[in-house]
């Protein structure tokens, strides 16, 4: 890995503490849903984004919300709520209520919001990534200003669709940037097992594909980097295949509950003195921007706004019965019993 | 209404030739669909009209790598963003590797986003056994697809069909599978020149043939070969009706069970595989819905339970034939 370069933080104190509100607030929001996946309320496979929010932050600060296309995988409620998904419709839809995203429908893996650019939300792992390229072949085919942000883990990488996709990306010019939240662990396999060539970045060269590898623990620098990654791809009309160096504190699930099976303590004690959270944190304090006592104040009070949101989505009804065959088509219903 | 004789396959190039002129947003990719003009040819000429040869792609007729997975899913992703794409499949044995993408992402995305996103595509290519092609190339897949929520299967058996099916399903909000047969190409029939707005709805049966006194189901080319039965029966002096199914999901329960309701006896015929093919399907509703109205159990003819052998004699074996159908007719008595 490149040696992390110096750099000037020239961001206003107030664009700073957005960036920290906004991790903050994923890390309470993917904390919560992981009591409320363990008192029974949300089911399911749910995996939460803690550890990883300056990625996610960097890059949808990079891009121009509502225009652009963002597409992920299942680990997807941090994408939707940065783009604008109200926070209730995203825990609604974790604890299958109506209110959700999907009416309840989809569940934690399955969270939408086209409105706002969002795409999902996606299970199958690899399976998105053609549709994340499909979805800037439209832009291309329109001769639309827009960019897709596909995003995938590090398992993705090895699915063979994924590499079908580059060829195709490449060939046709898309303006897509593939995007790789390497967080060392396909589910309970370390990168060592399951990449034959660690540095997962190279495998877009061989597709003639704009590909490199950037720490995703520093916000600032994520964000930078991201924005000059999605300029270029809007401006060039090409695709670029970024593997992001991150890495994930939570199990893989929420009932991933022996993380030992794969990751000691002393590990994850050393992965905690890279929190991008702590960073940002220092970083601000550093610059006169934070105290310990507005910390804890923001804290607190987002704490607060998580529980407010837990409220009325644990208020809220699940969908009724004849809801089940709403939707399987645009136009029309099975008939009951088919 | 000016009428005009054509192939098939004419029909769908016709049909698609139109739509793309009415609407740019609709376009084709595939294997060889361009350069090549197509395996089975129904984009003969398109690479001219709507891209250039010299191109390195053309964005309305694009040849893709031969990558089933990663092209099909690259048009689900343009179908979710509104464009209206049509996947040729050089044949749709060689949509098995792509069914991750049908199944698990164009039929899923409607229901897991309660609405909010739609997949307009159309899935399209020839199923079925052609000639001597064995066992990897000959795949009636309809059944596969007809299994699952989501999808929109059909299969036209006359040029007609094919024409006014193809639009329906390219004007249609909801991933369609459209089920060609490499044995219908070359069967023609009357097709309206001037009227590009013609469109045949999906969802509806046909009587092809009527008659009083047993019901033969099938669709595709398993509709003509039902037809080539009928006359065989109707040397016996039986009197068969035969019902064109042309859409499996949605399936047309309605025209099944008026006709079956008539003749009180049913024989369902299909290609694909006997067990657990979609005939099979249809056999159980009539059993369900029609008992008291039957004389006999309801006959089934399908594809023997065989990988399909490549020598002539023994891939024969294995397609549904008239005669087979006649010999079921005269078993369930």
């Amino acid at each position: 890995m490149a040696k992390k370069e110096e750099y000037k933080i020239t961001e206003s104190a107030a664009e700073l503490e957005e960036h920290l509100r906004d991790m903050l607030f994923i890390r309470h929001f993917e904390e919560k849903c992981n009591r409320v996946y363990r008192e029974g309320k949300a089911g399911g496979y749910m995996h939460v984004y803690i550890g990883m929010e300056a990625l996610a932050v960097g890059w949808m600060k990079a891009i121009r919300k509502g225009e652009d296309y963002v597409i992920t995988a299942y680990r997807d409620h941090a994408h939707a709520l940065l783009l604008g998904t109200p926070p209730e419709a995203v825990l609604g839809e974790i604890m299958g209520r109506k209110i959700g995203t999907a009416g309840g429908k989809g569940g934690s893996m399955h969270i939408y919001d086209p409105k706002n650019g969002f795409y999902g939300g996606w299970g199958i792992v690899g399976g998105h990534i053609p549709l994340g390229a499909g979805l800037a072949f439209a832009a291309r085919y329109r001769g639309e200003d827009k960019v897709c942000l596909n995003f995938m883990g590090d398992g993705a990488s090895n699915q063979g669709v994924v590499f079908e996709t580059l060829n195709m990306a490449s060939l046709t010019d898309l303006p897509c940037v593939f995007i790789i939240e390497n967080n060392e662990f396909a589910m309970g396999t370390r990168l060592e097992y399951h990449a034959a060539d660690k540095e997962l970045w190279k495998r877009g060269l061989p597709f003639d594909i704009r590909s490199e590898r950037i720490d995703g623990m520093d916000v600032i620098d994520m964000k930078r980097k991201a924005t000059e990654i999605v300029e270029w791809c809007r401006k060039e009309q090409r695709p670029a295949w970024i593997e992001i160096m991150t890495y994930r504190y939570s199990g893989h699930g929420a009932a991933d509950n022996d993380r030992q099976l794969y990751r000691t303590k002393e590990e994850e004690d050393l992965a905690w003195q890279r929190d991008p959270i702590a960073r940002l944190k220092m970083q601000m304090i550093g610059l006169g921007y934070m105290t310990e006592e507005k910390y804890e104040a923001i804290e607190e009070e987002l704490i607060e706004e998580v529980e407010r949101i837990y409220e009325i989505c644990d208020a809220s009804p699940f969908p009724e019965p004849d809801e089940v065959y709403d939707n399987i088509y645009s136009d029309m219903k099975p008939e009951a019993g088919h | 209404m000016g009428m005009i004789e054509l192939t098939y396959r004419e029909a769908l190039a016709k049909s698609i030739e139109e739509e793309m002129q009415k609407n740019p947003e609709v376009f084709i990719m595939g294997e060889d669909i361009g350069r090549y003009q197509g395996t089975f040819k129904v984009t003969r000429g398109f690479v001219e009209k709507f891209g250039s040869r010299a191109a390195n792609y053309n964005y309305r007729i694009l040849d893709t790598p031969i990558t089933e997975a990663g092209f099909t899913g690259i048009g689900i992703g343009a179908a979710m963003a509104g464009l209206r794409p049509i996947v040729e499949f050089m044949t749709m044995s060689f949509s098995i590797l792509a069914l991750d993408q049908i199944i698990n992402h164009a039929a899923k995305v409607h229901y897991m986003t309660n609405g909010e996103v739609k997949c307009p595509i159309v899935f399209r290519g020839p199923g079925g056994a052609a000639k001597q092609l064995s066992a990897q190339h000959s795949h009636s897949m309809d059944g596969w697809y007809a299994h699952v929520p989501g999808l929109k299967v059909v299969a036209p058996a006359t040029a007609l069909d094919a024409y006014g099916m193809m639009k329906a399903a390219i004007a249609d909000d909801n991933p369609v599978v459209f089920y060609e047969n490499p044995g219908l190409y070359t069967v023609k029939g009357e097709i309206p020149d001037d009227n590009p707005n013609f469109t045949i709805p999906i969802g509806k049966a046909q009587i092809l043939k009527e008659g009083k006194d047993i019901s033969l189901i099938g669709y595709s080319r398993m509709t003509q070969v039902n037809l080539a039965a009928a006359e065989l029966l109707a040397k016996d002096g039986i009197d068969a009706e035969v019902v064109d199914v042309r859409s499996l999901l949605p399936l047309d329960t309605e025209t099944i069970y008026n006709s079956v309701r008539k003749t009180h006896r049913a024989v369902v015929v299909y290609e694909d595989w006997r067990s657990g093919g979609f005939g099979a399907e249809i056999v159980s509703r009539i059993q369900e819905d029609c008992f008291d109205s039957l004389d006999a159990p309801v006959g089934r003819v399908g594809g023997l339970n065989v990988p399909m052998p490549y020598a002539r004699n023994l891939e024969l074996l294995c397609i549904p034939s008239e005669e087979d159908v006649v010999a079921c007719v005269h078993k369930i008595g």
